[in-house]
Parts: structure tokens; sequence; C-alpha cells
């Protein structure tokens, strides 16, 4: 398959690079020429009239569920419902089975993701099986190909071991993305709130988010080491997130499309697909998650695609697991905040492609000459229905299910090896 | 007795989905059904060749035998069943058993499950009519249903009065489907407890926040006590139930704030000497055990509308 395009008339949005603005891009075998470049002779052409091209899209979390639960999704199939919500690269969580806490699981995922249609950047754990209790080997993972430790989905509750990880993973350039849950606290099975108490549910409160979130930053701070908080979800998140870059605490944070998407009266129904670990949270959150994606309080878009079977869902509610896919509906729900203008297309590509990049220390999220051939191209007005019979990961669990959505990849290269299109 | 032709409900998941009109329907219905249970020969035939299963997944005593007395004596076929089940089990799913339940054709399946929600998960899985008996926090309509018949009976009328609704609000699923009912009949639901107990945005259901036990009852209709289970997985809910005796129970003191002829209830059972010391339990202001009399004639109306509906 070729590996040299022309790609011409789109509207090329690359933050990195300060672009925006209607042209032409070359890329020669795999690899970004650059803009202005006048059409080779033998070079194909892709008509990109009409359509935004952006660095490819990077998704700093989700869950490949390999190994250890295939039945879910695997890196390849994750991988290729990457490609088709327009991703070329991936972060994988390490809490699988087992969990990725050392150099052999790593390159065990590394060597998997040879197959896969995008990148797939391992995270390694913070502590031996994510137990919480004894530091994993960073040195070995990160030579292995770790791009940052997380216990993601077992938040650390000792401070000490997790100050001790913040001091250990500068070491090796490692960010340490912390899902940021007071343990005790957070026993419930939704937000904790008016819906809760009306449906008879355990609550989470938003202060459980809160206590830990500050933790994080008081720890930072302490160590000089740089954090990433996971999936925000609460205004009282990101006043503190705020007020600790305010004053140069290296913390950087990430939310979800469902936490500025839907709120927890999505829950009222019991539908298993509303119910994730932070959960859905309060109308004022939501209004404080799109405020804080705006003005750079969050960083990042990460879907924490976390896939489950009707084994885990179709349960009921309290039973059931934690999580919701998200590859193919992120660009969607995101380019929905461009619309309700509350934030401008390069700002989305700022926090699906270039601030991702940034946080992993990753090559990637600019089409600047000489880069690899990353790239995606969206069709911002492209309507489609989220059916479950075109749901391209393993699982089908989500609440975007059947919904009409505007806006998707139309084209995604990765090294300039097309994985997705839908241009004829 | 009552026609069911207006009733339009196939499943009672909870009084939230009823109407004013429907709830006024439901306890004429119960209230022409009760003289049944006091004749020599308890036993009418209108729902005889009916197959009513009783699914109850949470140890019941009352409930599950009131609805069983009340299914016999319309003459319906009863079966009981109590799979045990839990999180951790990896037995047959709540939806698998649904299905297979409903391949043998039940006309009605009453259910009891800790999970808030189960019920109307139930009711996607099979074609049968589905009666809530209680989910998780979450709803209790026919207990609802009880006490509202119990007040009317000696009230007359639902509309104008004041409810104290008093004790454990957080995880009774009869608190919410009190503060629903009695709001939607017209009259106003006061509660307190201790704040460990009160869940946020309980207002919200419709019901007035009291901060002290004296304000909640004073000229109050009803006193309604709500059980206490003062450990629960380790959450310090309450120091002692001794405490809470003392601090938040209906002592003859407390009870004189209210009306003179205020109804005394609860809804079983009750911890004797901590909701309500045994004098003011078996007193002449308790009603119950009308409660549970009236239970047998709800639970009647109730099997005898779902049909109507199929």
């Amino acid at each position: 398959m070729s590996a040299s395009w022309y790609i011409k008339n789109g509207r090329i949005i690359d933050p990195a690079n300060d672009i925006d603005r209607i042209a032409d891009l070359l890329v020669i075998d795999g690899r970004i020429v650059g803009t202005d470049q006048p059409a080779p002779a033998d070079v194909p052409e892709i008509d990109a009239h009409g359509l935004w091209v952006v660095p490819g899209l990077i998704d700093m979390h989700v869950h490949l569920r390999e190994p250890g639960e295939e039945y879910k999704e695997d890196i390849v199939s994750g991988a290729r419902a990457a490609a088709a919500g327009g991703f070329t690269g991936v972060a994988c969580m390490p809490n699988t089975r087992p969990v990725n806490d050392c150099a052999a699981v790593t390159a065990m995922i590394v060597a998997r993701a040879a197959e896969a249609a995008v990148r797939v950047y391992p995270v390694g754990a913070i502590s031996l099986g994510c137990e919480g209790k004894r530091l994993a080997e960073f040195g070995e993972m990160r030579h292995a190909g770790i791009v940052a430790v997380s216990d993601d989905g077992r938040p650390v509750r000792d401070s000490q071991l997790m100050r001790r990880a913040l001091e250990y993973a500068s070491d090796f350039g490692l960010p340490v993305i912390s899902h940021s849950e007071e343990a005790a606290l957070s026993t419930g099975v939704m937000h904790e709130g008016p819906v809760s108490t009306r449906l008879g549910l355990k609550g989470i409160p938003a202060a459980a988010e809160a206590i830990m979130v500050y933790r994080e930053i008081a720890l930072a701070e302490l160590t000089g080491a740089r954090v990433h908080i996971a999936h925000v979800s609460t205004a009282m998140a990101i006043e503190l997130i705020r007020a600790a870059k305010g004053r140069g605490v290296r913390v950087s944070a990430e939310t979800a499309p469902h936490y500025f998407t839907l709120t927890d009266e999505a829950v009222l129904g019991y539908d298993t697909n509303t119910k994730m670990n932070p959960p859905l949270r309060s109308a004022s959150d939501r209004e404080a998650i799109r405020q804080a994606l705006a003005d750079g309080t969050l960083d990042a878009i990460a879907t924490d695609h976390a896939p489950h079977s009707i084994l885990e869902k179709e349960v009921e509610f309290d039973w059931a697991a934690n999580g919701i896919i998200g590859l193919e509906t992120a660009l969607p729900l995101t380019l929905a905040l461009v619309r309700d203008r509350v934030i401008a297309e390069r700002r989305l590509v700022e926090l699906l492609a270039t601030a991702p990049a940034s946080i992993l220390g990753l090559a990637s999220g600019t089409l600047s000459p000489g880069a690899a051939a990353d790239i995606t191209v969206i069709d911002p007005q492209r309507q489609f229905v989220y059916a479950a019979d075109q749901v391209v990961s393993k699982s089908r669990n989500s609440p975007f299910l059947d919904q009409s959505l505007q806006g998707r990849a139309v084209l995604t290269m990765v090294d300039g090896t097309i994985r997705h299109s839908l241009l004829v | 007795m009552a026609s069911g032709s207006t009733f339009a409900h196939r499943h009672i998941l909870g009084l939230e989905q009823l109407s004013r009109e429907d709830i006024s329907h439901i306890l004429a219905t119960a209230d022409s059904f009760k003289e049944i249970s006091t004749r020599s020969i308890k036993k009418v035939p209108t729902l005889r060749g009916h197959t009513i299963i009783n699914l109850f997944f949470e140890p019941s005593t009352r409930t599950r035998l009131s609805f069983e007395v009340a299914a016999k004596r319309m003459s319906a076929d009863t079966f009981n069943i109590s799979p045990s089940t839990s999180s951790t089990t990896k037995g047959e799913t709540l939806a698998d058993t649904a299905r297979n339940i409903s391949a043998m054709h039940p006309d009605i399946i009453i259910i009891r499950h800790a999970c808030s929600g189960a019920p109307l998960l139930l009711s996607r899985c099979v074609k049968a009519a589905v009666i809530n008996a209680g989910d998780g926090a979450h709803e209790h309509p026919s207990q609802g249903l009880l006490d509202l018949m119990t007040v009317k009976e000696r009230r007359t009328t639902l509309s104008g009065l004041k409810i104290a609704l008093i004790g454990d609000i957080a995880h009774s699923r009869v608190a919410r489907s009190d503060i629903i009912g009695f709001t939607r009949m017209g009259s106003a639901v006061h509660v307190y407890g201790p704040s460990t107990l009160i869940p946020k945005g309980i207002d919200q259901l419709g019901a007035t926040l009291c901060t002290s036990l004296e304000e909640a009852v004073r000229d109050a209709d009803v006193v309604m006590t709500l059980r206490i289970q003062h450990e629960r997985q380790n959450d310090p809910l309450l120091p002692s139930l001794r405490e809470y005796a003392r601090q938040f129970g209906i002592s003859g003191r407390i009870l004189s704030l209210a009306k003179p002829d205020a109804l005394v209830m609860h809804p079983g059972p009750v911890n004797r000497g901590v909701e309500l010391p045994p004098e003011v339990a078996d007193g002449p202001q308790s009603v119950i055990l009308d409660q549970v009399t009236n239970g047998v004639a709800v639970r009647m109306a109730l099997l005898y509308l779902v049909m109507g509906t199929s």
C-alpha cells in the first residue's frame, strides 16, 4: 500500500505549528513533507475539500483488556475501534490480567501491538498488581516501552507510596497518572445527589475526587514531580487544579467526553451503560468541565474506553461493572462542544492530539515536516447513527448507542498508511 | 367491586409512576376487597387459574406472607422461590432467571430484591406483570399504598394532612414511597432523623426537611417511624441504638406535640424501645396492626388491577 499522499484543499489545523488554513499537505513514504508543496507526479491525491486535516488524535486513556479479558476487547480490536474513531495512538491502562507491572507484560503488549491498526502505548502499573503496596519496576518497563505509570481503577491509598512513585517516576521522565478517588467515600454506584436519592442508589460524593486531587497536587508540590489527573469529573477538582497551575505546580489533567456531555440524570432508568467510575456528575459539574476545557485548566480529552460484555452489564445496577466504550464517539461529542461554541476548532485539536502527545512525551501530535504521517481527516458535518451493529469495538456498552451523532473521522492514517477510510 | 377498566399500568414498579387518580382507584379497589378477609369463607374466584410467582431475593416474612394471603384469597395459584444471589456468586443472572420463569407463562411476578431498579430490569425480561415488593432503597409501592389506605380510613381524606416521617430516610424504600404517595395525594411530609440517615436532596422528592424532632412532630396528623439498622457495611451511621432511642425515639412527650388523635405508624418490624417505646407502639394511637390488615387488601387490589390490563 502506498505511503505517499497529496491531501488537497483541506483545512489544516496544527496547533503545534500555529497553522489553521486551507492548504495541501504532502506525505512521502510515511513522513510529512509539509504544506504548500507542488503535487508530485505519481503520488495519489486525497480530496479533503470541506474537511479538516489534523494531527492523528491520541487517546491517552483506554482499556484494551488484553491480556486476560479478550472476550471484552483485545489489542487488535481496540486499535481498530480507535482507527474508526480517528485515533492514531492510544495509551492502554495496566489493569489487565495479569497487570502490566513488569517488563515481560509490557513486552507482550508491544509485540501484540505490532499487528494493531494504530500505535499502542502501554502504561505501566505504579504498584505490583495495582495492589498499592510495592512499587513496580518503572525503569525496566520504561525500556520495554511504557509511556507513563498508573494504578487506574484502583486509586493509590497510601500517600507515602504515591510520593515515592512521583519521585521515582521522575527519574525516568514518566508522568504518573492518578485515578483520584478517596476509597472510603467511593463505595457508591453513582454521583451522590438528588438523583441518587430518588433512585435509592448509593452515592459517591464529589468530595471523594476533590480530596484525592488535592493530595496529588500537594505531593507534586512536595516532590517537584509531574502528576496527571485522570478523568476529572467535578467542579471542586477543577478549582483545585486551576489554583495549582496558577502557582506553578506540575499538574496536568484530562476529562472524558461523557463528563462534558451527560449528567447524573442519565442514570434515571437504571441503564448500566450510565455507570462508570468516577460517576456522571451534576449539571453544574458538567458546566465547570466545559469551562475548564475552554480555559486550559483541563489539558486533554481522553475516553477511558472501558469495554464490558453483557455479562458485566445486563445485571442489577449495583452489581454492574463500571465503564463505557468511547473510542468511536469521542470525536463527535467533542465536535458538539465546537458547535456549542464552548471551544474553537484549534482547541479541539489541542485537547485530542497536541496535549496528550505532549503529556506522554510522544513525537506525534503534530504535522511538522519530517514527522511520521499520523493524520486524521475529519468531516465535521457528517451525520451518523451509532447503531449497535456498526460498533467496531468488541463490546457495545455505550450510553450513546442508537443516537444520531454529527461529525466523524473519515480517514485515519498511521505512518502514511490508511487504517480507516470512509472516503470513496 | 371497583372496575379495573380505567387502570392502565401493566407493572407496579413504584408510586412514582402512579397518578393521583391511579392511587385513588387502587385505594377504592382495596377498600372493596377488604371485606373478603372478614368472611368465614375468605376466598373469591377472581384470579382462579392465574399463576403468581413470589420471587424473593431478599428475606421477607410479612410482605411475602401478605402477598401470598392476598393471592390465595383471590384463588390464584402461588409459588414461592427465594434464589440466593449476590454479586459474587457466579450463578444465574436475574435476566436469566427471569427468562426461565417467563417461559413457564406466569401471569404475575412479585419481586423483592436488595438492588434498586431490579424490578424494572425484570419487567424488561418477562411477559408477566411485575409487582415490586421492595427494591433496595428505592420503592416499596404496596407498603406506601397500605400506609395511604390506613390513614385515609382514619382521616377520611388524604389531602391537607401533616405526615411526620422519622428515622432512617437514607436506606428506606418505604420512606421514598411514602413521600411520593402522601405528597401526590395532597399532604405535606415532614422528615426528620439523624443527619447520617438523611439523603441529599430529599426535599426534591417533595418532602420538607425539619431541624428538630419537635418541629417535625408538632401538630402532625400521622407520626410514621422507620426501622433503624445502626450498622451497615462498616458505615458508622450511629453510635448506638440506645442513643438513637433517647435522641430520636418517639416518646410519649414527643407524641403529645402531635394532634391529640394523631396516628402512630411503623412499616415493621418495630425495634421495640428504639424507634418507639412499647407504650407508644401498643398505645391507643397506634394503627400498626391496621397497616398489616390493609396490606392484604391493597395487595389483592394490585393483583386484580394488573390482571385487568393484560
